[in-house]
């Protein structure tokens, strides 16, 4: 069987599970909603501090949602290949006659068309209330790729984990380790805003970077990041290495498991 | 069956010590509700550094100073889920109904559960007043001030324990009990715990001043801040004596129900 075919076919087997086990994916949607609706709520106040970069607290947030959506949703990828793992599935799907790469790329796809039902969604009902996009269509493709490129960082993550432990430790670690790089970088306050340790960790954590791509459109006109080249590169160069870095992680954890 | 009050006192100090003993025995259960209230509050102490100078902040030092009670209320808060799923256990896995066929007082089946998630909340919120010293966090109240938020942990956790209580009840399942997490999450960040509600607008402002979190929070930020006041004291042990009355009729009805079942 071609790779192609293969990736289709397990894409369609994780996309399907949208309609048979609609309870498994209603918190990855109710989940971005309600941190977007209770940070705009709580910090509703934020961005009356000097500099901050817009003046709707639902503008700085919604990206936030998404994005940890996002990356939940990618590490969720991880939690359902140890269940089938455990369940003696994966067995089954590594010695059908597939390529290794499509194993990995499939279920990926599968994830990323659940991440952008999710960012839709979300994006709607921000809109509804109050979230604009400052930015234009361009504002909404920056944001659609940040959350496609965190989702993939979180799924490559969650599948290398799952390879490497074969059981629920590795969701633990998944779900930790993905908590801590989103709330350590720049998702509550801007990097201009932040002081003391948590300034000097967000300053070099990517996903300060890939926030900022998500958050070019949102920002208000006057703001250094709006639609500004330097935030997109940024962004860019963060969601590519990282991507690649994370994916080739899973592949070698996978190539361990054959051994 | 009828108990004389010695022998039920007797079972329900048995009771209690074995599920506060479970507590502690099981480290990796309780770790988490100590260990990301004091990282959201390391977290918010730099990001929101600036924001104390906001309109509707009182006059605090620190967001640290602000937020310690949002960090109290919210590790109890989490706390005291452990507890009910205890109880969730033992009825999955047959100990509750082995104390059922043993002579043993009803009620002291659930107080027991609940003084362990109890004793619990109350250390954990004087860890968490402890941990915060070091980073010039104080209660401006005194030794009243800190037995009043220990006292308040206590209590809070056995309000919400028992609130618990009752869905461990009802379903007899720990999984069950787990679920209910996301409901505290929410009636926390739909309160003051984090910000005041003079800087929130709209409905979600609303929200907020309906929330009885809200006041529990306050009383124990005002004694921290400002010092010991009557309206302070008895927002800090009167709303969550309030609450634990009323979730302890509740827990008890709960109980009845299941009894009657069997």
């Amino acid at each position: 069987m071609t790779t192609t075919r293969s990736v289709g076919i397990l894409a369609t087997r994780s996309v399907r599970t949208i309609r048979r086990l609609p309870s498994a994916f209603f918190p990855a949607l109710a989940m971005p909603i309600f941190n977007m609706v209770v940070f705009a709520g709580t910090f509703f106040a934020i961005t009356q501090i000097p500099n901050f970069p817009t003046d709707r607290s639902i503008n700085w947030y919604m990206p936030l949602g998404i994005m940890m959506g996002a990356a939940f949703g990618g590490v969720g990828l991880g939690f359902t290949t140890i269940r089938d793992i455990e369940t003696g599935f994966y067995d089954r799907l590594r010695m059908s006659p597939t390529s290794r790469l499509s194993l990995i790329l499939g279920p990926l796809t599968g994830t990323l068309i659940r991440v952008l039902l999710m960012t839709t969604l979300v994006i709607v009902i921000g809109i509804a209330l109050g979230a604009r996009f400052t930015g234009g269509l361009l504002g909404v493709l920056c944001l659609y790729i940040s959350a496609l490129g965190i989702a993939t960082m979180g799924a490559g993550w969650g599948l290398g984990l799952a390879f490497k432990f074969k059981d629920m430790r590795g969701a633990a670690i998944m779900q930790l380790s993905i908590f801590l790089v989103m709330f350590l970088s720049s998702a509550q306050v801007p990097l201009e805003v932040m002081s003391g340790w948590l300034h000097t960790v967000a300053r070099i954590n990517p996903a300060t970077n890939i926030l900022r791509l998500a958050r070019v459109g949102l920002v208000n006109e006057s703001s250094t990041d709006y639609l500004s080249w330097n935030a997109i590169w940024g962004g860019l160069v963060a969601v590519v290495v990282m991507s690649v870095l994370c994916l080739g992680f899973a592949l070698r954890n996978l190539q361990k498991l054959s051994d | 069956m009828r108990h004389k009050p010695a022998d039920t006192a007797r079972q329900f100090a048995a009771l209690s010590r074995r599920s506060t003993l479970a507590l502690f025995r099981q480290p990796a259960i309780i770790a988490p509700s100590l260990i990301f209230p004091l990282f959201f509050a390391a977290l918010g102490s730099s990001a929101f550094s600036r924001a104390i100078s906001l309109p509707g902040f009182p006059q605090v030092d620190s967001y640290l100073q602000f937020t310690l009670a949002g960090t109290v209320t919210q590790g109890v808060l989490f706390g005291s889920v452990t507890g009910a799923a205890a109880l969730a256990t033992d009825i999955q896995d047959g100990f509750f109904d082995r104390l059922l066929a043993a002579p043993t007082s009803r009620t002291s089946i659930l107080f027991g559960r609940l003084a362990g998630s109890s004793v619990f909340g109350g250390l954990q919120a004087l860890i968490f007043l402890l941990a915060l010293l070091p980073f010039g966090v104080t209660v401006q109240a005194g030794v009243l001030g800190y037995a009043s938020i220990v006292l308040a942990g206590f209590l809070t956790a056995f309000g919400v324990g028992a609130l618990m209580s009752v869905v461990a009840l009802k379903t007899g399942s720990a999984e069950a009990v787990q679920g209910t997490f996301p409901i505290l999450f929410i009636l926390l960040f739909l309160s003051s715990a984090f910000f005041p509600r003079e800087t929130m607008s709209g409905a979600y402002r609303r929200i907020a001043d309906f929330n009885p979190i809200s006041y529990m929070v306050e009383g124990q930020r005002s004694l921290s801040i400002d010092g010991i006041s009557l309206t302070a004291m008895t927002q800090t042990l009167l709303i969550p004596s309030g609450i634990a009355v009323l979730t302890t009729l509740l827990a008890l009805r709960q109980l009845s129900v299941r009894l009657a079942a069997r």
